[in-house]
């Protein structure tokens, strides 16, 4: 039936000329696993299908991915990286543009045949076609995802995007990067229709042929009254207006894309696609260049790398996890981990498992309604959850996962009951935040499997996953959990056993300033406000009400002998609440008073009397997000210099995925490099002349400040 | 099939286990038979710790089947995680469809074409397919090759208003026209079997499932069920009474025959939700797998009978036929487990098996088969008190069977079940 064209060479894009007059144009990229659109990707498009545009012969086009599972993947960052011209980027974007705007005005109906991901400049792609066929499949996702890495959709997003699903839908998935599975992206308008994956070339090519006979046309969407009504300019620019007080008061200035995708969208609909696009065009040469975005990126590229990352030793099988305890961590990783294998959970009380049940469901039933998970693949997952109060089920676990309460002699017993039962090949690992691993070894019959697995709560949302390895470790067991978080959708780092492993100790010095700075008379409020501005997701305040004042003193006391050391001294403050029964959010007595639904939290001034007697001052936004944040990033140093992580790059994904560290800023070692180690253990000498030891700057600092070395080459 | 003798090719029964039993409308009452068929089919293998890709084949035994899940057997295959490579079909047998569906595992692996084999039976008696009537589903056909208003309202014409009642599903026998209960009226008439002696023998099947819940027996063979709204764990059956008397169940009105009759709520089965799974193998699988077998299947027969006077009479032929078939006399099995649809059908029965002229022209003995001890039989309690959920009930007796042979260290074990259209199926185990 079809024929290969003659002139085709051999490159990304394959063309077919079908004797029905329509032309495939295949994208497939001879080396890689996905497509991305690069320049040389451009030219060949340049190349391949301005003659197909021009032929009389060709009636329709479709535009295919030749990929499993993926259409393209966005554009390729490689090239991004590799220039440091705003002009030199944008002149890319423009080229894209002229290009896609080509396909976009050909009287011929172009086709996108869509199974996999379309994301960022892939969607992009899809956009400027006239049809967009989606294959009805769990892989197939749509978005525009370059806001989450500091950027703009500059080939069409912003322009085509609203014009395709309206002001009001499009703008969330311009300033979020949102992902749509196929059938949402249907309802909102966004795919005019929905096939099964096989043959989605020939099904676009049906598709095509009808555009082309006039049998066929783009779906006509119902218009919302709001929506009709945004067509108006007055209604639009309060809609733009708002959604600007919104990305302000949710980036609090930190983030310039969503702002820069405001005013591409604001342009587009005043002065018309051509003004909007070259308006993208500009800004993402702008947004490219700049710090904010080159963080993002790279932060992306090394979540990218820790998921490949492997040991030298090859993982096991995991064919089954057993997790110990249901509370709300353990059903958090019986949540991730059923997809997997068969999970069991053991808790001694069936109300706890009940409720982890029910985490279970309602996590599957979220799948389910994005579209992410078929219905039957939800109740096989669901068969794969055993909840169980009996130990001999834990039997045939190759990976046991222990998130009972932080308690170093509950945890121990329960490492030796579980010994009884386990076959010695099978790895156990604590989830923890502090405790060490080696002391919850310490009677174990095979201590060379155990080891800590650190999630974050809640797990199902939190990217991170910190492994603990003790000295005693061996490699098999380390790959084992390794291969085993990275399947859970994790990004992994491995740290060492000390005293609070890494995130939570470069945690702990910040809080624990924060707690100094209220006895010193800053308020609660200010210190949250700071901290948020400075682009942590959470102040410091409400972290603590979050985790739980008794889990962070419990932390704490096993982090100060490490600390006391170099004689730093927790403040008591904490302490002395905790004796007085407060617990944070949980129990409705923490730094904050939650007045329940629908209320704002006020601050509780009356706990600042177990800080100080102090009256209330002001304190320079300035100087309290210094302090905290150098106490933060030299313990990351310090972390580096004692080997507990073994990079920079470690550090600063820990940092940021575990803890929030303000991802635009890259974490602490970009952080260091960006504020220069020099002029770091300069302020930090005199910090710690005007506020104490704990100041004192990491020796490994202070050799980067002598060498004029940064952390990143 | 009459009867067989296993002897050729050894079939091993691993585990079994099953769902919580509930009252209809209890906490079940929101789901569908699938889920409770995948709960016990996955808490099978999650208690074997088998490779799901071991698994040949699943059969499983149903009798009220949704519209939405006629081959429930395969459905139950998919959706409790097993390999979607997995053949799976679905029997019907009315009470015995679980008794048939481990007929169907047992004789696949006797034949060489499975080693791993699941017996399941499942049923959701708290929903049922109500239909509509027949004049107005003639007419839905109808419309929807009718076209125009005209065409519909001629679709009208003929129909009465009654017809747009829906039709609850009828629990009469198709062939005789009478239900279940009436037909034990008629049974329990015509042996002479006493109200008194139903209402004792129910209490009794009450009194031994509540002692067997409290003393922990069942709990091995029951699976935890963790439903919505997930308030708490499901962990026992909740259908038996441990505290009624002989009082309160006199004090019952007869139902199907309330002027002359004695075949009461008290001593009948109710509807239950529930599902069961049963492990079969090869003796050579089970070794090769690892998997330390609960009993040998020894023999296994089957039986039809007359649906009007003979209808809940199934096990008096099987018993001895499977019995016969094993070379065993009734006084050598240690473990009996019975089906009790009623009172007055497992008395019957009893009855059947020590009456001279019936063993005789229906056995061709010259002696009664003998007198069922009642310390032998049905011990932790049976349909009349755990439940009845009809899909589901084979694979219990069959469970029980086995968990109560190692538990008392018997050595044979007897199983048998009647159903409706005057069917029975027995079975002879033999403690591994």
């Amino acid at each position: 039936m079809m024929q290969q064209s003659a002139t085709d060479k051999p490159g990304a894009i394959r063309t077919l000329r079908r004797p029905d007059g329509v032309a495939l144009v295949i994208l497939d990229h001879p080396s890689k696993l996905v497509n991305t659109i690069s320049i040389p990707l451009l030219r060949e498009v340049e190349a391949k299908v301005e003659p197909l545009l021009s032929d009389p012969e060709v009636k329709a086009l479709v535009l295919v991915s030749a990929k499993k599972d993926s259409f393209v993947a966005g554009a390729d960052l490689e090239v991004l990286a590799r220039t440091d011209s705003a002009e030199e980027i944008a002149s890319l974007s423009r080229d894209g543009n002229r290009l896609l705007s080509r396909l976009a005005d050909s009287p011929k109906p172009v086709v996108a045949a869509v199974h996999g991901a379309a994301l960022g400049g892939g969607l992009e792609v899809a956009l400027a076609c006239h049809y967009i066929l989606a294959s009805d499949h769990p892989a197939t996702v749509l978005g525009q995802a370059e806001v989450m890495l500091g950027l703009l959709p500059a080939g069409g997003g912003t322009q085509r995007l609203v014009r395709r699903v309206g002001l009001i839908q499009g703008l969330p998935l311009l300033l979020t990067g949102k992902r749509l599975q196929a059938r949402r992206a249907y309802r909102l308008g966004l795919v005019d229709a929905l096939t099964t994956p096989g043959g989605i070339a020939e099904t676009g090519a049906r598709a095509a042929l009808a555009l082309a006979a006039g049998k066929l046309s783009r779906r006509k969407r119902k218009r919302s009254w709001p929506e009709k009504l945004s067509g108006l300019a007055p209604v639009r620019s309060f809609i733009l207006h708002k959604a600007r007080q919104q990305v302000m008061a949710q980036t609090r200035g930190n983030y310039p894309a969503p702002v820069k995708i405001l005013d591409c969208v604001q342009t587009g609909l005043k002065r018309g696609i051509a003004a909007g696009l070259a308006s993208e065009s500009a800004y993402f040469g702008e947004l490219a260049v700049g710090p904010v975005s080159r963080n993002l990126v790279r932060l992306f590229q090394a979540m990218n790398e820790a998921k490949k990352q492997t040991l030298t030793e090859p993982p096991r099988e995991v064919g089954r996890l057993a997790v110990l305890g249901g509370g709300f961590m353990g059903a958090g990783i019986a949540s991730v981990s059923v997809g997997l294998c068969p999970v069991t959970v053991r808790d001694l009380d069936q109300a706890v498992l009940a409720r982890c049940a029910r985490e279970v469901d309602t996590g599957l039933a979220k799948q389910r309604r994005a579209g992410s998970i078929t219905k039957l693949e939800r109740d096989r997952r669901w068969s794969h959850l055993h909840l169980t109060t009996e130990p001999k089920d834990l039997a045939g676990a190759d990976l046991v996962i222990e998130a009972v309460f932080e308690d170093l002699a509950l945890k121990q017993r329960v490492l030796a009951e579980c010994e009884q039962i386990i076959s010695p090949q099978a790895v156990f690992a604590s989830n923890t935040s502090a405790l060490p691993i080696d002391q919850i070894a310490a009677q174990a019959a095979h201590p060379e499997r155990v080891l800590g697995m650190h999630y974050f709560s809640p797990v199902p949302k939190m990217p991170l996953l910190e492994i603990v390895v003790p000295d005693a470790a061996a490699e098999w067991a380390k790959a084992t959990a390794l291969k085993f978080g990275q399947r859970q959708g994790k990004t992994v780092i491995l740290v060492k056993d000390r005293p609070g492993f890494y995130t939570s100790r470069i945690l702990g010095p910040y809080m624990n300033e924060a707690l100094i700075l209220l006895a010193e008379g800053a308020r609660i409020e200010t210190l949250d406000r700071v901290m948020k501005d400075f682009g942590f997701p959470v102040g410091p305040m409400t972290l603590l009400d979050e985790v739980g004042l008794d889990v962070v003193a419990h932390v704490s006391r096993h982090l100060s002998r490490a600390f006391s050391q170099r004689g730093v001294e927790p403040n008591q403050g904490l302490l002395k609440m905790v004796e007085a029964g407060y617990q944070g959010r949980k129990n409705n007595r923490g730094f904050y008073k939650y007045p329940g639904k629908g209320g704002q939290k006020q601050p509780n001034t009356r706990v600042y009397h177990y800080f100080s007697q102090e009256g209330r001052h002001e304190f320079a936004p300035a100087d309290i997000a210094e302090r905290l944040a150098l106490l933060m990033v030299n313990e990351a140093a310090l972390c580096l210099q004692e080997g507990v992580i073994d990079s920079p790059r470690t550090g600063d994904l820990g940092a940021i995925l575990g803890l929030g560290f303000p991802p635009f800023r890259g974490g602490p070692f970009r952080y260091l490099d960006a504020a220069q180690p020099d002029k770091v253990v300069a302020r930090m000498e005199q910090l710690m002349i005007k506020c104490g030891p704990r100041f004192q700057p990491a020796a490994l600092l202070k050799d980067y400040a002598k060498s004029g070395r940064s952390f990143y080459a | 099939m009459a009867a067989n003798d296993l002897q050729t090719r050894r079939v091993v029964v691993v585990d079994g286990c099953r769902t919580p039993f509930l009252r209809s409308g209890t906490a079940f009452g929101d789901l569908m038979a699938y889920d409770l068929g995948c709960l016990a089919v996955s808490g099978l293998m999650q208690r074997a710790r088998l490779d799901p890709a071991a698994v040949d084949l699943l059969v499983l035994g149903t009798v009220l089947a949704d519209p939405k899940t006629t081959n429930l057997g395969r459905e139950v295959a998919l959706g409790a995680g097993l390999p979607l490579s997995l053949p799976a079909y679905t029997v019907t047998m009315a009470c015995i469809s679980s008794l048939q569906s481990f007929l169907c595992c047992m004789q696949a692996i006797q034949a060489g074409q499975a080693e791993v084999a699941i017996a399941a039976g499942a049923e959701l008696l708290s929903d049922v397919p109500i239909r509509l009537r027949r004049p107005l589903r003639k007419r839905l056909i109808a419309a929807q090759k009718v076209k125009g208003l005209l065409g519909y309202l001629g679709l009208a014409k003929g129909l009465h208003l009654s017809d747009l009642l829906p039709e609850v599903p009828a629990i009469a026998e198709f062939s005789t026209g009478e239900v279940m209960g009436e037909n034990c009226e008629r049974l329990t008439k015509r042996l002479g079997i006493s109200r008194r002696e139903q209402d004792e023998y129910a209490l009794l099947s009450h009194q031994r499932a509540a002692a067997a819940t409290a003393a922990g027996r069942l709990a091995r063979q029951i699976v935890p069920a963790y439903v919505p709204p997930f308030k708490e764990a499901v962990t026992q059956d909740n259908g038996f009474r441990g505290d009624t008397t002989l009082d309160k169940l006199g004090r019952l009105r007869p139902v199907f025959d309330r002027r002359f009759g004695t075949v009461t709520a008290g001593n009948s089965s109710f509807l239950t939700d529930g599902a069961g799974a049963v492990l079969l193998m090869s003796e050579e699988a089970a070794a090769r797998l690892g998997c330390r077998p609960l009993a040998y299947v020894r023999a296994a027969a089957a039986a039809a009978l007359d649906p009007q006077e003979e209808l809940l009479l199934g096990p008096a032929l099987t018993m001895p036929r499977a019995l016969a078939a094993a070379g065993l006399e009734l006084e050598q099995v240690q473990v009996i487990e019975l089906h009790e649809a009623f009172a007055g059908q497992v008395l019957a029965v009893l009855k059947m098996l020590g009456d001279q002229e019936f063993c005789r022209e229906r056995l061709g003995r010259e002696e009664p088969v003998g007198e069922v001890n009642l310390d032998r039989l049905n011990t932790w309690g049976g349909s009349l008190s755990v439940g009845h959920p009809f899909g589901a009930t084979g694979a219990r007796l069959i469970t029980t069977c086995c968990h109560r042979l190692q538990q008392e260290k018997g050595r044979y074990g007897l199983v048998a079940a009647c159903a409706a259209g005057a069917l029975g199926i027995g079975l002879v185990l033999e403690a591994a």
